[in-house]
């Protein structure tokens, strides 16, 4: 007797979500880093991407290691450390009409590649910036990385005695469009932030605490998931309504920040410190600072300007990417050609 | 006495003043960097052009703004020498703090056009002197007093135009080339060359050999830098995507391309078919143009030796995840910061081998100015068909100096963009193996980010990979793949430009040379030929790999002497590397290093040195 097997359930695209999966991963079981590729997945299958619309590109370390565990459908670029967004920028520029998702860790963006990350975050340049942050250097065994924070303790005792860089009040500063925090421990909230992530048009810059298992999950530690689980502070609940769906209101107005995307959808959230603006800078970075005095991990939608021009706007492109631009259009005619040798005689 | 300084390299010889010359001379215009000589320098150079003789420009000036010596070469050749020329016989000494140094460098005979006030006649005995008070005739000509210092170079074009027999209305044609579309301004100037060429005739006394004379060497041709000439070349390969970071001396390629693109590239509605990017350091330009060329972009970057050196991590990911783009290096002086104005051959072992681990990179190597336009656009063909980083070296000399050229031909080859394949292609042959050898030239197949197909995407890594891109840490899997790059650099040697080989008879003595060196080797050819008797053969290598006519000239001569601008034989070392065991003891090196574009009597001395002349 037959039995029927019920189709998988499919996204607007009609794919199902195994066509947004990736190779079975090599990372420490438990990782936080695959916490995040899982939602990535959910994430794009939710948003109904094309795969192959999307690029990954990624830098050195565990965090840059994790394209290969998703979105096997979509091209990937594994560069070197601390440049992904130098190969993010030429492929954007490229080709525009790709989803560009950058993939990169503490180390990778806030101390090799800290020059890159800084003007990338100034060009507004369309990605999402995910920094897969665990505040220490996996693949050389756990050393501090500049995200670490002060009087961290290390498995060996070591106690880091610099102050951390802080990644989303830089971005603020630095232009990006779009940025906030979340812990790799919460699903809902950093799936929330991926959607809204997917529809918004700038740098989306992403820090998401991320605990090594393996090298910074100890007492001491302020990256374990249990220091995290005691002290993250969300500064807002998130939730997301993609332009494809309709949108119910189930929330008291007055507590509420409707932020419309440019493609029609909205991030909603809802505000769990009073009179918090995600679209004053100020406001976003003196909150930063307040909390990390306060020794608080902050997460959320910290700041939000859909509007904001983008690299590619202000490059002025064609709509055909250049990438696969004809040479009758890249190539200037004879008569050009004969113009300008004329003006050289 | 700067480094650098022309008069150091001068020698003491003594000048015939009876017999005319006629377009056989050299010009030395010492200036102080930053009073706008440069456009004078050029509306001279550009005046002889116009007068039908053969003529080149060397601009040797500091690391600086300005306030320091320059000094500009102009030589004239009625045989078409355009190497710089060890002595000039003409100097034009407006610079008061170099005026005594340069004149007491030249040969006796020698002419001095100079500033009365600095009194330079009071310095030597057998010199032809013509003093000419030019401050006084420049503000008679330029009543607004900041302009004056700009104006008063026009002075001396008129002085040197009229001491020289260059028809006044051949400088008016040069003039206009150089100020195009600002009439006030040309009008500015040329009152000051009329007022200058006025004096000369009134005050002056013509009493040395010097004249420029018609001739007809210049019908078709263009004066260019190679600079201008790599930029066009980018614009007609169909550059879509550059990006930079500003460096000595190879700013102006990328400030260029720009400008083309804003001219020739843009729709009916202004938007663009292409961007560039001014990144923040070399590290970033490099790796927009490499993220760019894998995403199927043309992109292309343009930098100097200290930009080239932070490059490099990413041209190994290049060649190792075989991605492509160009890299134009106009090379300065090294090491480190080095000589940043000069000129240099020294950067060609880094840019072969840049990178660490097995690395090696394909380099093109023009020599004139139709070449800088059409080997930067075979780069880019080579690039996409070989699917890796692929360098056009030039240098200071090539790249910022004018050269008079043939006019350039409209590329007649398509595009080629290499071997991509479409979704159609993925879907009729079921997949694909991107890293697999099955044309057997070593080069696989790719597929670009955004096709849209589900068997499109592959992984990209620098880390160890197999044939169908998984990571693999594999002896078999590292080796296989290395092999196959190897097999692709070969085929690599039968796509460059193939080498330039000028045979003189069955010379046993062959020279090799490349690059801006060209020029005084040739000229050193035919020293060698009248002073000695001596035909030797001489071929110019266009690339690297080497291609089999390189070993075949090698092996078919006694003594090779590679002519080249470094200390260490750069070129001669590549070769000992390629060439059979028994080939390598022919190879001798004639070097020449000091930042001066090289000359011919130092190639002919040094040969003649060693081959016991």
């Amino acid at each position: 007797m037959a039995t029927a097997i019920p189709s998988p359930k499919v996204n607007h695209i009609g794919l199902p979500i195994l066509e947004y999966r990736g190779n079975k991963s090599t990372l420490c079981a438990g990782c936080g880093h695959q916490s995040i590729s899982e939602r990535l997945t959910e994430a794009m299958f939710e948003m109904g991407v094309e795969p192959e619309r999307v690029i990954k590109i990624s830098g050195i370390g565990c965090s840059s290691k994790s394209p290969a565990y998703f979105l096997n459908r979509s091209h990937a670029f594994n560069g070197v450390h601390g440049r992904m967004p130098a190969a993010a920028t030429g492929a954007a520029v490229a080709n525009k009409n790709l989803t560009v998702l950058g993939l990169s860790g503490d180390g990778d963006s806030i101390s090799i590649g800290t020059g890159q990350f800084v003007h990338t975050m100034r060009r507004n340049l369309p990605m999402i910036y995910i920094i897969e942050d665990n505040g220490v250097y996996g693949l050389t065994k756990g050393q501090f990385s500049a995200t670490a924070d002060l009087g961290a303790k290390l498995k060996s005792g070591a106690v880091n005695d610099l102050p951390p860089i802080d990644p989303c009040a830089l971005a603020i500063q630095l232009g990006a469009s779009f940025v906030g925090r979340s812990f790799s421990g919460d699903k809902k909230q950093l799936l929330a932030i991926l959607e809204a992530a997917i529809a918004h048009k700038g740098t989306v810059l992403l820090d998401v605490i991320s605990p090594c298992v393996t090298f910074n999950d100890h007492e001491g530690s302020t990256k374990s998931y249990k220091f995290m689980q005691a002290n993250d502070d969300p500064l807002n609940d998130i939730s997301f309504v993609p332009s494809f769906d309709e949108i119910s209101v189930d929330y008291d107005a007055g507590q509420v920040c409707d932020v419309k995307m440019h493609d029609g959808s909205s991030l909603r959230l809802r505000k769990l410190h009073p009179d918090y603006d995600p679209t004053n800078k100020i406001e976003a970075v003196r909150t930063l600072m307040e909390s990390q005095a306060k020794q608080e991990v902050l997460t959320g939608v910290f700041y939000v300007n859909p509007a904001q021009p983008t690299f590619i706007d202000l490059l002025n492109m064609v709509d055909e990417p250049l990438a696969t631009l004809p040479q009758s259009v890249t190539r200037p005619s004879k008569s050009a050609f004969d113009a300008l040798m004329a003006n050289l005689k | 006495m700067a480094i650098g300084d022309p008069a150091l390299d001068q020698k003491q010889g003594s000048l015939d003043t009876h017999t005319r010359v006629a377009n056989d001379f050299s010009i030395n215009v010492a200036t102080v960097n930053g009073s706008g000589s440069q456009s004078a320098n050029s509306v001279l150079l550009k005046s002889i052009f116009e007068m039908g003789v053969p003529v080149s420009g060397k601009n040797l000036f500091p690391s600086n703004i300005s306030g320091q010596p320059t000094w500009f070469l102009i030589r004239a050749s009625k045989d078409g020498y355009v190497a710089r020329k060890r002595n000039s016989e003409i100097l034009i000494a407006l610079n008061p703090a170099s005026s005594q140094a340069d004149v007491a460098a030249l040969n006796a005979g020698s002419v001095a056009i100079y500033e009365e006030n600095l009194k330079l006649d009071q310095t030597r005995n057998d010199l032809i002197f013509y003093p000419v008070p030019f401050d006084k005739i420049t503000a008679s000509v330029c009543p607004d007093v900041k302009k004056r210092k700009l104006v008063k170079n026009m002075v001396y074009v008129g002085v040197a135009a009229q001491l020289l027999s260059i028809d006044i209305d051949k400088v008016e044609k040069a003039l206009r080339w150089q100020f195009a579309k600002k009439q006030k301004v040309f009008d500015l100037n040329f009152e000051a060359v009329k007022a200058g060429f006025a004096y000369a005739q009134e005050h002056l006394t013509k009493h040395d050999p010097f004249v420029i004379e018609p001739m007809n060497e210049n019908a078709g041709k263009i004066i260019i830098d190679g600079n201008e000439a790599c930029a066009m070349g980018a614009v007609f390969a169909g550059v879509t995507v550059v990006a930079w970071y500003p460096i000595t001396p190879s700013t102006s390629t990328i400030e260029t391309t720009t400008d083309l693109l804003k001219q020739l590239r843009l729709t009916p509605e202004g938007k663009a078919t292409f961007a560039v990017v001014q990144a923040e350091d070399e590290l970033a330009a490099i790796g927009i143009v490499l993220g760019a060329g894998w995403a199927g972009a043309r992109s292309m970057t343009a930098t100097s030796g200290p930009g080239m050196s932070l490059m490099a991590e990413f041209c190994g990911l290049g060649y190792y995840a075989e991605v492509p783009g160009v890299i134009i290096n106009v090379q300065r002086v090294g090491p480190s910061t080095g000589l940043p104005t000069r000129t240099q051959q020294a950067d060609l072992l880094s840019a072969a081998f840049l990178s660490h681990g097995d690395t090696k990179h394909p380099i093109l190597l023009p020599t004139t100015m139709k070449e800088c336009f059409e080997l930067t656009q075979q780069a880019f063909d080579l690039a996409e068909r070989l699917q890796t980083p692929v360098f056009v070296l030039t240098d200071t000399d090539i790249g910022m100096n004018d050269w008079s050229s043939d006019s350039f031909d409209y590329p007649a080859k398509p595009l080629d963009r290499g071997k991509v394949l479409t979704a159609e292609d993925l879907e009729r042959q079921g997949g694909f193996a991107r890293y697999r050898d099955v044309d057997g030239d070593g080069i696989g197949w790719r597929t670009l980010p955004g096709t849209l197909h589900p068997k499109a995407s592959y992984f990209t890594r620098g880390s160890g990979h197999n044939d169908v891109a998984r990571y693999s840490e594999t002896p078999e899997d590292y080796e296989s793949n290395m092999d196959r790059l190897a097999r692709k650099f070969e085929t690599a040697r039968t796509l460059v430009p193939a080498p330039v080989i000028v045979k003189n008879g069955a010379s046993k003595i062959g020279f090799i040379a490349y690059g801006s060196t060209d020029c005084a080797l040739r000229e050193s050819l035919d020293q060698i030929k009248e002073r000695y008797g001596k035909d030797v053969d001489y071929l110019r290598i266009r690339a690297y790999p080497f291609s089999s006519e390189i070993h075949d000239f090698v092996a078919s001569h006694e003594r090779i002497y590679v002519a080249e601008q470094n200390r260490d034989g750069q070129m001669a070392s590549l070769l000992k590397l390629d060439l059979a065991a028994d080939q390598v003891g022919k190879l001798r090196s004639i070097l020449h290093y000091g930042g001066l574009p090289v000359d011919a009597e130092s190639i002919t001395e040094l040969f003649a040195a060693k081959e016991g002349f």
